[in-house]
């Protein structure tokens, strides 16, 4: 397999990252609402704790879509 | 049909050139007013305009005066949750930060295109917002070091810990501190650039799909244009996020070197 075919696999594999990532952020909305529709009182306290775990979630898909883009365009 | 991948070029949009087309150098030095330059000003004279108008100190507020209030308000409840009675203090930063960041990112989205100019996202370059989370970084280093001095380094030994796990602990906590600028401003500069490159990809399928003619080449192109417009929805909401997380981010941070455990 030539180097070009191969970065662009790469960076399709790479993309497999971004999409695990789009199910932790669903898993951290769908639980702050589960939570919150049961207890909607406390629901406004949490949304800063909510942004915390959607920040942590989406930055380890940002990466994998970092790499993505590394192998495409920096990797000779 | 065109050959594979031509025509599409996503990455251009983000190059940074001078605005006059002439570079000025000095001393071996790139020193041109370039689009990026020109985009900050802009976001700061945005800025400056809407803090202009709504700072009227009227009993009744009037509808500006009441957005930026709500603004203002926003911030200081962030602080007051997050860091306590202590974080008055940090407010104008974290406000300065937030809007600057809020502006950025809208005016980088809009659509500039549609005259003839070109539209460009100064948060989608790690130049700028890597800066920043250095400023955060930096101020929580000084804050810390200030207020608890060589005490601040307990921040990596969380209270309580036994000292065989502590040995495994502290070099963790340690990292994930050190980590933090990287984190921050890796996060909203690969959001934007994200945004903006799926914004382009779906634009070319567009005008490439009309210049395909009638039949499946229209058809291609105006789903295309039903999802420019949904994407464009959801980066408006993106670029609020980002800029909410990078201060709300900041304002934990601060918090761990103001209320030392």
């Amino acid at each position: 397999m030539d180097l070009a075919s191969a970065k662009v696999i790469g960076a399709g594999l790479a993309a497999i990252g971004i999409g695990m990532a789009a199910i932790g952020v669903g898993n951290v909305f769908g639980s702050f609402l589960d939570g919150a529709l049961r207890n909607p009182g406390a629901a406004d306290g949490q949304q800063g704790r909510l942004f915390i775990g959607f920040a942590a979630a989406e930055l380890l898909g940002l990466i994998a879509f970092v790499v993505a883009i590394l192998i495409l365009f920096v990797v000779k | 049909m065109a050959a594979e991948g031509s025509g599409i070029d996503p990455m251009h949009q983000f190059l940074v050139e001078p605005v006059m087309g002439h570079r000025l150098v000095m001393q071996g030095y790139d020193i041109s007013f370039t689009n990026s330059a020109l985009f900050m000003v802009i976001t700061a004279a945005l800025l400056w305009l809407f803090m202009l108008g709504g700072m009227q100190r009227k009993l009744v507020p009037g509808r500006w005066q009441a957005a930026v209030e709500g603004m203002t308000g926003f911030v200081q409840d962030m602080m007051r949750t997050n860091v306590g009675p202590e974080g008055k203090k940090f407010v104008p930063y974290i406000f300065s930060l937030f809007m600057f960041l809020l502006f950025a990112n809208l005016v980088g989205l809009f659509p500039l295109a549609v005259v003839g100019l070109h539209p460009f996202a100064v948060t989608s370059h790690i130049s700028l917002t890597a800066i920043l989370a250095f400023f955060s970084f930096g101020m929580v280093l000084v804050v810390g070091f200030w207020r608890h001095g060589l005490h601040f380094f307990s921040l990596f030994v969380p209270h309580g810990t036994p000292w065989y796990i502590a040995i495994i602990v502290t070099p963790i906590e340690l990292m994930s501190f050190l980590v933090r600028p990287f984190s921050l401003g890796l996060r909203l500069f690969v959001a934007m650039t994200a945004g903006h490159i799926l914004l382009d990809v779906f634009a070319s399928f567009v005008v490439q799909g009309l210049n395909a003619g009638p039949g499946i080449g229209w058809v291609v192109s105006f789903f295309s244009f039903l999802m420019i417009v949904g994407v464009s929805a959801l980066e408006l909401l993106v670029a609020a996020i980002q800029a909410y997380v990078f201060a709300l981010l900041t304002s934990l941070y601060l918090n761990d070197a103001v209320n030392l455990h």
